[in-house]
């Protein structure tokens, strides 16, 4: 019997962290013992993005969002909805500065504002069936690729789509095809695909859900790729880190080829073409092409001076076509809808020139100081304050916004001053940051740009390879001289140092994770110069994150010995009577904080 | 699973479509069984399995059946209430499992109006 409702549970990383496999599994036990198992469906499906309310489902054809589910939610949940059809207001989603939770997923204006094309299947389909995925039209382009088009014309539609690299270069993917097809017919050797899946950014997900809430699209826009170049071998480069996305994918690849979509003859015609899966282990620098490439090959993922490019040289010395995860998912859609469906989106004229703007949409994981955190896709275009404030819900607890952090640790921040310019390649690179992969971190004016640059700094110094001395060198000396600033110490010549070692890493690294390197400290240094100037010649932290420039007192006259903040010092270094104001020891006290969140009188005072 | 033809993909995708277009909300008509406590004692669950029954049969994909609460007229029990895209809805009353059958033939398929077994026009929400 036909199924009339589907409960749609998210199995995402962040929800299942949250137990949704433990939840789904109360719930088909609900619906069982309510005898609904014929009448209503348990699909498990994908991210789907809203990971601050998880775990989370949808109910359809009611369209109806719940969030925040706890095992004792389900028996009333099956019982009113499922069964008398009456959703259940106190389980749905209150958005913040909302009278009353909000049923539906077209009116939360998390979900209202965003343009689904990479993650339209997401929450939709179960990713473990390829049924799925076919019912959504899933493998059409391929069919319409190997049927109705030569490799040329499939490259031609790329090439006109002004599809750029999702990864953070921004490269039109278009012309790397074409590339790599001529290298490898001029060298009379075969090329190779590699799908980049080795997402490292701190705070960054839209390549695992990708992969997890669809991995079939991947897949598909992989084998259509290949077509186009002409390869017959493909790789997916993957984290070990990611062990839900890897587990799908090899089911999906199985069953792809159960199905006669990879391997031999593909969909009956002549066409071969497998995908092998290898697994990174956890390096950041084997995100870059070269380093890849070595490390796919079993050599220390280390990379080279690239006065050769990967696109004819890579892999075993074939040519070379590397995109990510979310490029070669935009692939089937652009081959299925055609190149002026995808160009309706974003900025810019691409028409005879993909460096002329950006089409279609992007990924980004919203992370940080921000309600709504998650995974968001948005025609490219769209403004920061669009992003952070509407589909992001703004700051929590009402504090101010002070920056946004875009591109990953070689990204750069952006102050309240660009909120309202687009996000696109060429927009965020003008304003000293980048497009990146798709990372995005909101601060509020609890964080201290000094600290946050030295953040950066210390994660690329762990992840350099140490090939080249100026990466290697550069990153160890801006570490020393930033942790010298946050802890007080800093001269006057600090800020021109940092500025001339910036400048020499970013003309002679040897790979963009050094030549971007410098660009945290950059950015700050261009926004956010005062902090600097602050630290270094008043000794203090505006923001008051950094320990050592930092100290707390309890205001006597406010204090009325609640003993709220006894408990939650760790240390015993607040001391006093019930009722009567307490007293801080200096030199007992780490400085944690904890005291200033437990104080309901904001007694504790931060100096 | 045989390995697939570009045509065999085809067939599977329309033979799969239907399931997934519940999900994404795409339908023609929706069908809602009144499930409150004297629905269910009056009926509702049958006319429901018949309901789902009768779809299956015809090989309907884009017909829409969800539930919801009483009514208010739960002497008429079980009731229904069938939304055709573009039309006013309408309230069916006193239904068995052939008689939700029988709408779902003549009115969600067919067009007409089953005035035998309609209560009224209109819905709860729509007045």
């Amino acid at each position: 019997m036909a199924y009339r409702s589907h409960v749609l549970v998210c199995a995402g990383t962040g929800c299942v962290s949250c137990g949704s496999y433990e939840l789904g599994a109360a719930i088909e036990g609900e619906i069982a013992k309510r005898d609904l198992a014929g009448e209503v469906q348990l699909v498990r499906t994908g991210c789907q993005g809203f990971c601050a309310e998880g775990p989370v489902l949808i109910v359809q054809p009611d369209e109806v969002f719940y969030c925040g589910l706890k095992k004792s939610d389900v028996p009333t949940l099956v019982e009113e909805h499922l069964l008398k059809g009456r959703p259940v207001t106190r389980l749905m989603y209150t958005p913040p500065a909302a009278p009353a939770p909000v049923p539906t997923l077209s009116q939360i204006p998390f979900f209202a504002k965003q343009k689904l094309v990479v993650l339209r299947n997401r929450g939709l389909i179960d990713p473990e069936r390829i049924e799925d995925y076919i019912a959504r039209d899933g493998y059409a382009a391929l069919a319409k690729a190997l049927g109705d088009m030569t490799p040329e014309q499939i490259i031609q539609e790329i090439k006109l789509s002004g599809l750029r690299g999702r990864g953070g270069g921004g490269f039109p993917a278009g012309v790397k095809w074409a590339t790599c097809r001529q290298a490898a017919i001029h060298r009379g050797v075969e090329p190779i695909v590699v799908c980049n899946a080795d997402e490292g950014d701190p705070g960054a997900f839209m390549d695992r859900s990708i992969i997890e809430s669809d991995p079939h699209s991947v897949i598909e826009g992989m084998v259509i790729g290949a077509r186009a170049i002409g390869a017959q071998q493909g790789f997916v480069y993957i984290r070990h880190e990611y062990p839900i996305a890897r587990e799908r994918l090899a089911k999906a690849l199985d069953q792809a080829r159960a199905f006669g979509l990879l391997g031999r003859g593909i969909l009956g015609t002549k066409f071969d073409f497998d995908i092998s899966v290898v697994q990174g282990a956890g390096a950041f620098v084997c995100g870059e092409s070269t380093a890849l490439m070595a490390s796919l090959e079993g050599r220390v993922g280390e990379p080279r001076a690239k006065y050769i490019h990967t696109v004819e040289y890579g892999y075993k010395n074939l040519p070379t076509n590397l995109n990510n995860v979310e490029t070669w998912a935009n692939v089937p859609l652009i081959i299925n809808r055609g190149a002026a469906w995808f160009t309706a989106m974003g900025t810019g004229d691409v028409s005879d020139n993909p460096w002329n703007g950006s089409s279609g949409t992007k990924v980004f994981s919203l992370v940080g100081k921000v309600n709504n955190t998650g995974l968001i896709e948005v025609p490219m275009g769209i403004t920061l304050r669009e992003i952070i404030f509407e589909i992001g819900g703004g700051i929590p607890r009402g504090r101010a916004f002070k920056a946004v952090q875009t591109g990953g640790p070689s990204g750069g921040c952006l102050p309240a001053a660009h909120l309202d310019m687009p996000v696109d390649f060429d927009s965020l690179t003008a304003a000293g940051s980048m497009m990146g992969s798709g990372g995005m971190i909101v601060m509020d004016d609890q964080t201290c740009m000094v600290d946050v640059a030295r953040y950066f700094i210390a994660f690329l110094t762990e992840e350099s390879c140490g090939k080249c001395i100026p990466c290697r060198e550069g990153l160890r000396c801006s570490l020393d001289v930033l942790t010298r600033i946050t802890e007080g110490k800093g001269d006057e010549g600090d800020i021109a140092l940092l500025e001339e070692m910036g400048g020499v890493m970013q003309d002679a690294c040897l790979c963009a994770l050094g030549s971007s390197a410098p660009n945290p400290v950059i950015s700050t240094l261009r926004y956010f110069r005062d902090e600097y100037d602050a630290h270094i010649r008043d000794h203090t932290c505006p923001a008051g994150v950094c320990k050592a420039l930092i100290h707390y007192e309890i205001d006597q006259a406010k204090c009325d010995g609640c003993h709220a903040c006894v408990t939650a010092c760790s240390t015993g270094a607040i001391t006093g009577q019930v009722k009567y104001p307490h007293l801080l020891n200096q030199d007992l006290c780490i400085k944690c904080g904890a005291c200033v969140d437990a104080c309901k009188r904001e007694a504790v005072l931060r100096a | 699973m045989p390995r697939l033809t570009i045509d065999d993909l085809k067939k599977m995708r329309d033979q799969t479509a239907g399931a997934l277009a519940l999900r994404a909300g795409t339908a023609r008509a929706r069908v809602t069984i009144h499930m409150g406590t004297c629905g269910i004692a009056a009926g509702a669950r049958e006319i429901m399995a018949a309901l789902l029954g009768e779809i299956e049969r015809q090989g309907v994909t884009d017909v829409l059946v969800t539930t919801s609460g009483c009514a208010g007229l739960c002497s008429r029990e079980p009731m229904a209430t069938v939304e055709v895209l573009g039309q006013a809805p309408v309230k069916y009353a006193n239904l068995t499992p052939e008689g939700i059958q029988e709408v779902f033939r003549r009115h969600v398929l067919g067009g007409d109006v089953v005035t035998v077994s309609a209560l009224a026009s209109g819905c709860e929400t729509t007045g």
